[in-house]
Parts: C-alpha cells; sequence; structure tokens
C-alpha cells in the first residue's frame, strides 16, 4: 500500500498543544506526517508549503487556531487568506489543491487533531503519489 | 559545521515501548553535524540532565536535540541544562517524540522511522540556530482591577496594601457588586452590608487606588506588564468634583424608575445613587428616564443643587491608563427569568429569584426586612424555595452547579422562619452540597431547629390559581405526589457570568468556556491566571463561587500581581521577527500584517523598523515579506528549508 508523506504545519498555541492533548489521551491516528511547529499559522509562507511538494511531500497540512482565537489576534484570518489564494494557484498549475488542507483545531480538540490527520493521511493515499516535475 | 549532540529518552517505556530508541540512535550515530548521539532512560532526571552538561563541556558542543516529551513540559529544564554550562539555551532544541509520536502510534517500525524524521528535523533546525538573549521590557507597577464587586475589591485592596496603585473600574455607579443587595450571609447570617460597606469605604479613602466608578473598560493593549486601556468614563452629567451628595436632587426628581439595585420591588429616581451606602456616594442622572432629556422641561435637579453640580452638557469622555497586570473581577448575574417558561417565565409576580428574596428580606430593603410578597404585600404564610433552577440541566438549560444555591436557599427557608416562625417552608432538591466550613451544620440547623422541609425531587408544575401560585411534584423519597398552594416562590436560578463578558474576554485575549465562564490557565494548578500572561482572574467571572471563595481567588490574584511587580524586569522570549535592512525595499507590507504595531515604516531610510519590545514574534510579517527581508530569529525561511528536506529525504 501506498504510504503518502505529509507535512503539517502546526501553530505552537492551538494545533500543536492539541497534537500534545491527542497524545496525552493516548488516541492514534496514521503515521504518515511529520510535524513543523511554527509559533502561528500565519507564520507559513506559501514558499513553504511550494517547498515542500517540490521536495516531494504528497500532503501539506496546516493547523492553526481557531477564527477569532488566534493567539496573535489575527494571524489565522492571514493563514485563510494566503491557503485559500494557494490552492487555486494549485489548480491552476495542474495539481491537486485537495494535497494542501487548512484546519483550525484548538488546544482543546485533541480527537479532532488525530480524525483530521488520519482523515488527510486516508485522503492523500487515495490520491496517490504527488506528481510534480522537478524545476 | 555547528557540534550537535542528541540525546534521546526512552521516558521508560512511554517512549522506548513504541520507538526503537537503540535503532534511532543508530541510524543517526553519522547524520551530518551530529557528534554525539545518546540515549537515556530518563533524560530530565538529574543523571539524565548531567550526561547533557557532561558532553556539552567535554565535547565542546555547540548546539543540544534532547528527543523527549512535548517541549512545553521540558524545554526550560533542558535549556536550563545547557545555559548552566555556558551554551546559549537558545540552540537547545527538543524534538517531540513522545506525545508526537510514540503516544500517538502503535506500529513500532512507523513510529521509528517517524521519530527520525522528527529528529533530524530539529538537528537541522538547530544547525542555523542563533545564540539569543531574551529582551528585557520594563514593568509598569499598577494594575488594574475590572469590576467592583467583593472580589474585586479583596483584589484592588490587597495590591495596594501592598504598596501598588491600583486603576478600579467599575460600571455601576457604585462599588459593592451584588453582595450589597444580600441581606446576611451564610453560614454566619452576619450582615452583609455591615461586613462590606467598611471594605467599600476603605477603597475609596485608600490613596493608592483610583476609583473609575460607572466607567467600562473600551480597548486593551499591550501586553503582560505593559498594558494600555482605554476606558469609557459614561457620561453622569453631575460633576463629582462640585457634588458633595447632600441628595436634594434625589429627593426632589419627580421621575420615578423601577430600582435596578431593589430587583424593582421598589422605585429610585432618575436622578439616583443606588443605594444609601454607595461608594462614591454621589449621584448619576439616568438620561434614558430624564424628563430634561426627553422634554427639555423641568431641570429642577440644576435649580436647587446647592454646589450647581448638575451638568447636562456632560459627554463620555476616555480615559487612558497604562498598567503592567489585570485582574477580571467581573461576577456574575442571575439566569433570567424569562428564559425559565416551565418556571412561569417571569410572569407570575409571586414567583420570584434569589436576589429579589434578598431584597425582600433585607432590613434596608423596599419592604424594612418584613417578609411580604410582591403581588399584594401581604406576608406568606407558604412559601416554597426551588433549588437547581437552570443549574444540572443539560437538557434544557446548563450542565453546571452554581454552587452557592443550596446554602443560600437554606440561609433564605431559615431566615423566613426566623421571620415568620409560624410560617412554613418548604425547599425543593436533588441535592444539598453543603462542602464549606460550617455549611453542613447550617443546613442540620435550618432542616432540624427551623423545621424547614426538605423535598427531594424536581417540580413537575407551576402556576397562578386563586392568588396562589399552585407548585407540584414529586417527592421521590416517599414516592409522593406533592403540591403545595403556596403564597410566593423563590428560585434559586442559575448563577451566569455578568453580560458583556465575551466582548471583555476577546478585548483582553482570554479563554470562555463551553459554559461563558473565563477560563483558567490550568484548572488545577493556575486556578486565578488567564492564559494570557498578567490577566488575572477572581470571583464568579470564572466559575460560580461563594463569598469566602471569591474573597480566597481574589487575595490569591492579587499575589499574582504582586509577585509580578516585585521583578525588576520581564523577559520577552526573543524569537521575534527582524529586519534585514540590506535587503527591505520599504514597501511596508508586513507593517500591515503586524497585529501588534510593531512594525512601522522609516520613510527617511526607506526601510521597515521593529519596536522589539511590542513584537510577540507570531511571524506573519515574515510569510508576508516579499523579499526575504523579514526573518524569524531561530525560525528563518532557510531553517523551514532545511526541516522540510530533513523531513523528506
Amino acid at each position: 500500500m501506498f504510504e503518502p508523506r505529509i507535512v503539517a504545519f502546526f501553530c505552537k498555541w492551538c494545533t500543536s498543544a492539541g497534537a500534545d492533548l491527542a497524545g496525552t489521551a493516548r488516541m492514534t491516528y496514521l503515521p504518515n506526517s511529520v510535524n513543523i511547529q511554527v509559533m502561528c499559522s500565519s507564520r507559513v509562507d506559501p514558499e513553504h508549503i511550494l517547498d515542500a511538494f517540490r521536495n516531494g511531500a504528497d500532503g501539506v497540512l496546516i493547523g492553526g487556531c481557531h477564527p477569532g482565537d488566534c493567539h496573535y489576534k489575527t494571524g489565522n484570518y492571514q493563514t485563510l487568506k494566503r491557503v485559500t489564494l494557494l490552492k487555486k494557484m494549485l489548480t491552476e498549475l495542474g495539481m491537486e489543491s485537495r494535497r494542501l488542507r487548512l484546519e483550525w483545531i484548538s488546544a482543546a480538540e485533541g480527537q479532532k487533531l488525530a480524525r483530521v490527520v488520519t482523515e488527510f493521511s486516508e485522503e492523500i493515499r487515495r490520491l496517490g503519489k504527488i506528481k510534480v516535475r522537478q524545476l | 559545521m555547528r557540534k550537535i549532540g542528541v540525546f534521546v529518552c526512552h521516558c521508560g517505556i512511554n517512549i522506548a515501548g513504541t520507538v526503537d530508541v537503540k535503532a534511532v540512535v543508530d541510524l543517526l550515530k553519522d547524520y551530518p553535524g551530529v557528534a554525539y548521539i545518546q540515549d537515556y532512560k530518563y533524560m530530565c532526571s538529574d543523571p539524565g540532565q548531567n550526561l547533557i552538561k557532561t558532553k556539552i563541556k567535554e565535547l565542546n558542543l555547540d548546539g543540544v536535540v534532547v528527543a523527549a516529551c512535548s517541549p512545553t513540559l521540558h524545554e526550560a529544564t533542558f535549556r536550563g541544562a545547557s545555559e548552566s554550562v555556558g551554551l546559549n539555551p537558545y540552540r537547545t532544541e527538543i524534538a517531540n517524540i513522545r506525545e508526537q509520536c510514540s503516544w500517538v502510534h502503535h506500529d513500532k517500525a512507523a513510529a521509528t522511522a517517524k521519530a527520525q524524521l522528527i529528529i533530524k528535523a530539529a538537528i537541522e533546525k538547530v544547525k542555523l540556530d542563533e545564540e539569543l538573549q531574551p529582551v528585557k521590557v520594563p514593568i509598569t507597577r499598577r494594575a488594574m482591577v475590572i469590576g467592583g464587586g467583593i472580589a474585586g475589591i479583596q483584589a484592588a485592596l490587597s495590591i495596594a496594601n501592598s504598596g501598588y496603585e491600583v486603576v478600579l473600574v467599575e460600571r455601576q455607579s457604585s462599588i459593592g457588586g451584588h453582595m450589597a443587595q444580600l441581606s446576611e450571609t451564610f453560614p454566619t447570617l452576619d450582615c452583609s452590608q455591615c461586613i462590606l460597606t467598611p471594605k467599600m469605604v476603605e477603597v475609596a479613602q485608600h490613596h493608592k487606588i483610583k476609583l473609575l466608578a460607572y466607567a467600562t473598560v473600551e480597548d486593551v493593549s499591550g501586553f503582560v506588564g505593559n498594558f494600555k486601556v482605554k476606558i469609557k468614563q459614561k457620561a453622569r452629567y453631575v460633576d463629582w468634583d462640585k457634588c458633595t451628595g447632600c441628595g436634594i436632587c434625589m429627593e426632589k426628581c419627580p421621575v420615578k424608575v423601577p430600582s435596578e439595585f431593589d430587583e424593582e420591588l421598589a422605585n429610585r429616581k432618575a436622578i439616583y445613587t443606588p443605594f444609601p451606602q454607595a461608594v462614591p456616594n454621589k449621584p448619576v442622572l439616568d438620561s434614558a428616564h430624564c424628563t430634561y432629556f426627553k422634554t427639555g422641561k423641568c431641570q429642577i435637579c440644576k435649580k436647587l443643587c446647592p454646589f450647581d453640580a448638575i451638568d447636562y452638557t456632560q459627554t463620555d469622555t476616555f480615559i487612558e491608563e497604562d498598567v503592567g497586570a489585570i485582574v477580571v473581577a467581573t461576577g456574575y448575574e442571575l439566569y433570567s427569568l424569562k428564559s425559565l417558561p416551565e418556571y412561569g417565565g417571569g410572569k407570575i409576580v409571586d414567583v420570584i429569584d434569589g436576589l429579589t428574596f434578598e431584597r425582600i428580606l433585607s432590613a434596608s430593603g423596599p419592604y424594612g426586612g418584613i417578609v411580604r410578597r410582591p403581588s399584594d404585600g401581604q406576608v406568606p404564610r407558604e412559601v416554597v424555595f426551588i433549588k437547581c433552577v437552570g443549574s444540572r440541566d443539560p437538557e434544557n438549560h446548563f450542565p453546571y452547579c452554581s454552587k452557592v444555591c443550596c446554602m443560600y436557599t437554606t440561609k433564605h427557608a431559615m431566615l423566613y422562619k426566623h421571620r415568620v416562625p409560624e410560617g412554613q417552608a418548604y425547599v425543593f432538591y436533588m441535592d444539598v452540597r453543603a462542602d464549606g466550613k460550617g455549611y453542613e451544620e447550617f443546613y442540620q440547623r435550618a432542616a432540624t431547629e427551623d423545621q424547614v422541609v426538605y423535598l427531594r425531587g424536581k417540580v413537575a408544575k407551576l402556576y397562578r390559581e386563586n392568588g396562589k401560585v399552585v407548585v407540584t411534584g414529586i417527592d421521590t423519597l416517599s414516592n409522593r405526589m406533592i403540591e403545595i398552594k403556596a403564597d410566593l416562590v423563590v428560585l434559586a436560578s442559575a448563577i451566569r457570568p455578568a453580560a458583556g463578558i465575551t466582548e471583555l474576554a476577546k478585548l483582553l485575549k482570554i479563554g470562555i468556556d463551553q459554559n461563558g465562564f473565563l477560563t483558567e490557565a490550568h484548572p488545577k494548578l493556575r486556578p486565578v491566571e488567564s492564559l494570557t500572561a498578567g490577566v488575572y482572574l477572581a470571583g464568579c467571572a470564572q466559575a460560580p463561587r461563594d463569598i469566602p471563595d471569591a474573597v480566597a481567588q481574589a487575595a490569591g490574584a492579587a499575589a499574582m500581581v504582586t509577585t509580578l511587580f516585585a521583578r525588576d524586569y520581564l523577559y520577552h522570549e526573543p524569537i521575534i521577527a527582524g529586519v534585514n535592512t540590506d535587503l527591505c525595499s520599504g514597501c511596508g507590507i508586513c507593517v500591515g500584517v503586524c497585529p501588534y504595531a510593531a512594525r512601522s515604516l522609516n520613510r527617511s531610510k526607506g526601510v521597515v523598523e521593529v519596536n522589539e519590545i511590542l513584537c510577540e514574534g507570531c511571524g506573519a510579517c515574515v510569510a508576508a515579506c516579499p523579499s526575504g527581508a523579514a526573518q524569524q530569529k531561530n525560525l528563518t525561511d532557510e531553517q523551514i528549508h532545511q526541516m522540510i528536506k530533513a523531513i523528506l529525504t
């Protein structure tokens, strides 16, 4: 079975804390993703996402605080704008925009985190290996 | 090339049970940059930390990766260990292979492979980590307390008595809160006002307390040690500098308005103080009801004021206060009877809530302490008290216990019996929770000495009939249907956080729980802190609680504030976003993205400048910068790029 490789960018305050909670509560999810912790989801430059795809990531998951709950007030709104735009661009480039997913996961939502990671891993598994022409 | 030491923790079997630690060590020992790699059973133990310290010294390591639990737990531990032997703490990174790996995966091979990737990414990050120094931030040693009920009063007094200035903001025209409305307090039956008013006066006279009554918080900016709070001073239409509180205006004002303080059982005037012992004891003019404001005529108060203190032209004004810490003590309100259709929905006059009954019982209340019912002023002979109204009712209202109702209902029933010995008091209850000091004894006294009848069960129906309120329910202990034709029904309705709490929480960037109360930083170990540094919680804003608990929590919050103020400086994380002026084109995109106004465009130099104290290090500007001039310290684009590569190769 194809095992996708996923890079996940989680904000420190909500989603990464949610991932810690999933661990503490011993929830399980698929091991296909590796997290890079950023202070805020707004730190994620579209460049990083493309960088991950270029380096062979089959999917990129971004986790931030719920709208209105951003630790940095408005960072997640920047993320939302950037991801929305980038998804359109990925489509233009002939890629499945579903390979990029943005989720709001709070520090209390360990269960949601586990569900999202597993769901996303399975979806990327169905999509198959990424085909990106080396630039 | 950096010389990096990698220390892999077993955490007993917490990590080693799923991740093959030995294999990880074996696979990474030749990874570029790794000068030393070792596993150990408990890296956070003293021998574990000593291993790290020894190897830093012995091998002259200039970077450390500890693969262990979440950085929220032991990042500070390991950074401290590195620092103690001279390695800059910001060159020690944690690879979280427990919460985000060994605990969430069962497949040993997959977990081991993933742990390796996590560690590789951390190694790549450390390779480019700079030596950083924490940013030194001065502290404004001045506190703000929002809310002037008993919790806010206690917090303000405790802080002020430690020698620090306090700004106390209260939205009503007097401090005192709901405690000022109470008749007597459980379990001692102290007169509430008698024990509260001296504290109110102490606040008014304290030279370290600046009391802003009839004022609300409009905006909060800044951060711990350095908040800026914008406060709206609502127009009082009375110049308090001139007013002496003589009361002539209140006496002569012809307009009567139902008194909020007396729960609308009596009237106040359009120009009024909420109660005679108000602090400050100066009136405000309620422009919504004032004849002059409505018709342009009257002006009786203005004509009669001996000090020319009435000023109809006053407008709301805004004040800005600099404070280093904020205590939120905004208190509670009772769940409105209008939201309780099963109990008459507030339409039956003789079905009242607990605070209304307090005013009926109060010696200074509208009936002078004689128990009368609101509809006809008769002394009620049969009174039914119902507990858990709206509380512990997840299907229809709220799931939580309001905590104070068991005891205040006991007190109500007892006080009623003391005033009307021939009358009968019934209490419908689900449980009697008498968990405080002297509370169980108090309840026993009511049930035995004062012969209050306790009926275990919920009320099924309640309706008005021939001037009585018929209450039917089941006594589940005797399994009998009960029907009582009551003269008065008192509902112990749920405690709700005070109106406006959601908006205030947003301004303060603090959390709200599923029931609308403020969230503490940790339910057990940090019960008086919010998750925002420098913002503390006291009283019913956080959860329903009685007076002794509110006072204790307020004193605890005050202690947190004074602990903060005891330091000379605060140290701010140096992981902030700087500007490479060689690359910056001065486009200013980052200025608009920054949520903290930490960035500004220097037009003469044509570059953006950063206020390091204001920068919180979110990195939004870095992602927005089109030229790569904005870079976050120790999380640069290059570091993220290397981490991505490490994960994917």
